[in-house]
């Protein structure tokens, strides 16, 4: 990027990356956005471990505290997750199936503003009187006892970042089904490009539940109604039965994706295919399918009554079949390998223990009467943070050490890599490993502070000590980026040297056309089968012909700039005489850009023919 | 080789018998130490989950070192590429289909055995269940327990008989919360909207070792006090109970002061505090009056607010500055600032509301 930045100018970079509708660079959007969100979310959870570390402490005040655990949890999953997936999903499923870009590139862009606007508008609550304080679960009694504009950040912000993430999962489905490559029928793609495909599948079921609860909600607070309030004939009950609908299809948006990128790497680093690749795509369609049918085991203590809390306890224990059957076929892709502890298979390994700890407790969880105990207490954090960061954390360093090169065109240094690693693995489990018996001996959730003379004294700090591994970790991947960025070594295709698909085919970054030639495809592993023939390059599938390409545009920042300064008024609308005209001046602003869009015939470009003959070096080699 | 596989496996059983003796938690706290029938089902469970889940993670573990140790990349050469085999994933489908089959039994047996209160609606002649009941009311940091059968209400502190079943209605009077006593059974949320019920058993041996007293918690988030809404629970025998139920009953009217600086101290009461507190423990008054914990056995109480300890030095400090001890409680600004003479006056009286001669 520094030196694109030199050859064009702080101010032409800037603006290219604001209208860009470049897959690659949306890539990079999320992937430096989501990143900053990470942090955010980072230090908060460091807060957290520090008010915990000594029983009475005072490090942050009651009400405080409860504000930077709901940010904790919901950035975390929503602005630093979910986009940093987005990131590799952007980057790598098009060229997995030999595409040029996503089906529909400007609403690629608007999903990414969307979400970027979501989540800046979720943050200034901070500095507006006061952040959510309800849990990312906002439960619908006290998120409308809650005082202040917190709550009304948090469901305004996510409806805003929501609509974005949902856009982003048609956008991968429709591309996903439309335009591979020739050759690439479906039991032929890559596994990350399957996950990706059930993901976004998730996302359209799901995320509609949260956008009606969060619509409920926003009515309930801010315009009189009383969806939710018992006394006027609401019920809170719908409310918990809304988000997890939402919720717990959402964990496995987050997991799905951790899978495929794993499945990639334990494949290019055992030199081996995947093994059981069929079973691997069945058990991944069923845990999405079985995501859907397993919400209310969030809600065994609401009170459901057994025979409820029975099917759920036992649906939810089948997920554990499929699961099970994707860590065996793993362990067998090693299985005969030939394995390099790159810095990607590091956490590639580390995340099969970490993963089956943490997937087990779930078991244990999903067994409803033993759930009683184990509900809401430090039990449920320890397995949590064990499977979304023993598998989806883990999965987002080993894509990003993994990707770096397909993307930035340079490595990350791997020694500096295998620190990392080191610190936040021995972190990692000595942060979370004690939590679940600080669950069992009797410490609830969500609680600022704990009493002395209860036992959980010693296990706190041990936990806090953990969470400092896993900063140290983090400040020195922040260094190896740095340095891998100054430094910007290029690489060529292939910088691991035994990659299976398509992305590895061409450059590192790839041009912004990405194929010359759409590749033909002639099996799973597409790349693979032909280096194995003492091929160097894909052959093409069609003649060298002019391509078509969109046009960058300004528009999507606009839209989604005008839902911003809407939510505003909105929020603001009741105490405030300008909220109303500001509530309309956005929804102009966003009415009339897509309006503009709509009218405006953009019909894109085309790449000559005889531009793409001079560059010989670049796409696909015939 | 098979003496290291030994060593690892004897390592293996100290550390899980440190992990259960040592580290099992409190017994008024700990759900590894189950005083109850509830709990002990939960536990049972517990191990069978974690027996299961242990053999699960001993076989991926062994298979995992197996992996990483033998095929590590020592040559250039490129491994035979394997499809798959129809065999092994049949096994890897089919043995964790068992293993969860014996967990599943035993899980929905218990959710059913757990979930049945079918003696709360059994009336006899009077009205009334055979079976103790309990009236569960949670608010904005404090708890409520109204007996309907004794016709008593208090606060803060849950008294029970141990060894016999106990059965709950719970519901909340502000926001969600959640009712758990950790050793002697899983939690149950209190809501707003709708009454739920379940029964617990106290194990009089295991509270006798807890000193009769264990741990209550709040466990859903419930605003900034949520982590101090704590309460605790006396079980006792059952003739105690029942002494200590006639004794309650036996108030009807508050209790006199005796000494003078008492009295005084029950002017301030009466002129500052039982707006919202109540000293006679019928259960007469609408549940919208009854604003604040029940005192009228305050004396015998074990806690302060249910986290404090039971001094008077402690209750001055909370009387003074309520939003010190429990930011966000329903209590702070409710009264003027009171002198350091009537909190003595005060202290005093509150301290001798018992009901119980010890």
């Amino acid at each position: 990027m520094s030196t694109l930045a030199q050859k064009k100018g702080f101010g032409a970079v800037l603006w290219d990356y604001l209208t860009t509708v470049d897959h690659k660079k949306i890539a990079i959007l999320y992937l430096i956005a989501g990143g900053f969100f990470f942090l955010l979310g980072g230090l908060e959870a460091m807060f957290i471990r520090i008010q915990l570390a000594v029983p009475n402490n005072d490090f942050v005040s009651a009400g405080l505290y409860n504000e930077i655990l709901t940010m904790h949890g919901t950035t975390m999953i929503f602005l630093a997750a979910m986009p940093l997936i987005f990131a590799f999903m952007n980057a790598v499923m098009p060229l997995q199936i030999g595409a040029r870009d996503v089906a529909f590139p400007f609403l690629n862009s608007l999903g990414f503003w969307l979400f970027f606007f979501g989540g800046v508008f979720l943050n200034l609550s901070w500095f507006l009187g006061g952040a959510p304080d309800a849990g990312w679960t906002s439960y619908a009694s006290l998120s409308l006892a809650s005082e202040g504009h917190g709550i009304d950040f948090y469901a305004l912000g996510l409806q805003i970042s929501g609509a974005g993430t949902l856009i982003g999962g048609i956008n991968f489905l429709v591309t996903i089904i439309n335009m591979r490559a020739p050759g690439m029928t479906y039991m032929r793609m890559p596994m990350f490009t399957w996950a990706t495909f059930v993901t976004s599948a998730l996302i359209l079921f799901a995320f509609p539940a949260l956008t009606v609860g969060l619509f409920l909600l926003v009515f309930d607070r801010m315009f009189g109604s009383n969806f939710f309030d018992p006394a006027m004939g609401g019920n809170t009950i719908i409310w918990e039965h809304f988000f997890w609908i939402f919720g717990h299809p959402e964990v496995y948006i987050l997991i799905l994706p951790a899978f495929g990128i794993f499945s990639e790497i334990f494949a290019i680093f055992s030199r081996k295919r995947l093994f059981g690749y069929s079973s691997m795509v069945f058990a991944t369609v069923l845990i999405g399918f079985l995501g859907f049918m397993v919400w209310a085991h969030h809600m065994f203590t609401t009170g459901m009554g057994p025979i409820a809390n029975a099917i759920f306890a036992v649906a939810t224990m089948a997920i554990a079949v499929p699961t099970g059957i994707k860590i065996f076929n793993w362990l067998f892709t090693m299985w005969g390998g030939s394995i390099t502890f790159t810095t990607p298979m590091l956490w590639a390994i580390a995340f099969i223990p970490s993963f089956v700890a943490g997937g087990v407790t779930g078991v244990m969880l999903a067994s409803a009467a033993q759930d009683y105990q184990y509900h809401d207490t430090y039990f449920v954090v320890a397995h949590f943070h064990y499977v979304i960061v023993g598998g989806v954390v883990f999965a987002l360093f080993a894509g990003a050490h993994l990707y770096w090169p397909k993307m930035f065109g340079t490595m990350l240094n791997e020694f500096l890599g295998k620190i990392t690693f080191v610190l936040f693995f021995i972190g990692f489990h000595l942060t979370f490993f004690i939590q679940h018996f600080l669950g069992l001996w009797g410490m609830p959730r969500r609680i600022f502070t704990f009493l002395p003379g209860q036992g959980l004294d010693t296990a706190n700090m041990v936990s806090t000590v953990g969470a400092f591994f896993m900063a140290i970790a983090v400040i020195i991947l922040l260094i190896n980026i740095v340095i891998t960025s100054v430094k910007n070594e290029k690489v060529g295709n292939d910088p691991w040297g035994d990659g299976r698909t398509l992305e590895w085919a061409i450059p590192s970054p790839p041009p912004f056309y990405n194929f010359k030639q759409l590749p033909l495809v002639r099996g799973l592993d597409a790349y693979w089968l032909e280096k194995m023939e003492g091929k160097k390059g894909m052959s093409p599938a069609e003649p060298l012909g002019d391509i078509h390409m969109p046009n960058n545009s300004f528009i999507p920042f606009v839209i989604s700039l005008g839902l911003f300064i809407a939510a505003f008024g909105a929020m603001y609308r009741a105490e405030h005489s300008w909220g109303i005209p500001v509530l309309i001046f956005g929804m102009l602003i966003t009415l009339g850009s897509m309006f503009v869009r709509s009218v405006k015939d953009d019909h894109g470009y085309h790449i000559h023919k005889e531009d793409l003959e001079d560059s010989n070096d670049k796409g696909v080699k015939a | 080789m098979k003496r290291l596989a030994k060593w690892r496996l004897f390592s293996l059983f100290a550390m899980m018998a440190l992990i259960l003796s040592a580290c099992s938690g409190k017994p008024y706290l700990s759900t590894l130490k189950p005083a109850g029938e509830v709990a002990q089902t939960q536990f049972d469970l517990m191990v069978l989950s974690t027996a299961i889940m242990v053999g699960v993670i001993a076989v991926v573990t062994v298979i995992f070192f197996i992996v990483v140790v033998k095929f590590r990349r020592k040559d250039d050469r490129i491994p035979k590429q394997v499809e798959g085999s129809h065999k092994l994933e049949i096994i890897w489908t089919v043995i964790p289909i068992l293993l969860l089959l014996i967990l599943a039994v035993p899980t929905v047996s218990a959710t059913f055995k757990l979930a049945d209160v079918s003696p709360m609606e059994k009336k006899n002649e009077e009205g009334k269940t055979d079976a103790l009941v309990v009236n569960v009311r949670a608010n904005l940091y404090w708890w409520e327990f109204e007996y309907p059968n004794q016709e008593i209400i208090t606060g803060q502190e849950l008294v029970v008989p141990t060894d016999e079943k106990v059965y709950f209605n719970l519901i909340a009077s502000d926001v969600k919360h959640s009712f758990w006593i950790p050793a002697v059974g899983g939690k149950l949320d209190t809501n707003t909207e709708n009454v739920n019920k379940f029964w617990l058993e106290f194990d009089g041996e295991k509270a006798a070792e807890a000193d009769n007293y264990f741990y209550g918690k709040c466990a859903e988030l419930c605003g900034p006090s949520h982590a101090l809404m704590d309460f605790k629970v006396k079980a006792v025998p059952r003739d105690q109970f029942d002494q200590w139920a006639t004794a309650m009953k036996d108030v009807k009217e508050p209790k006199q002061a005796e000494t003078d600086l008492a009295q005084a101290g029950q002017e301030v009461f009466n002129n500052s505090c039982i707006g919202c507190h109540a000293v006679t423990p019928a259960n007469t008054a609408p549940e919208a009056a009854r604003l604040a914990p029940n005192l009228t056995n305050f004396g015998d109480r074990d806690r302060i607010a249910g986290i404090l300890d039971h001094t008077e030095e402690d209750l001055k400090d909370w009387l003074r500055d309520p939003e010190t001890y429990k930011p966000g409680n329903k209590m702070t600004g409710t009264y003027g600032e009171l002198t350091e003479e009537e909190l003595d006056a005060l202290t005093e009286y509150l301290m001798g509301l018992k009901v119980m001669e010890q």
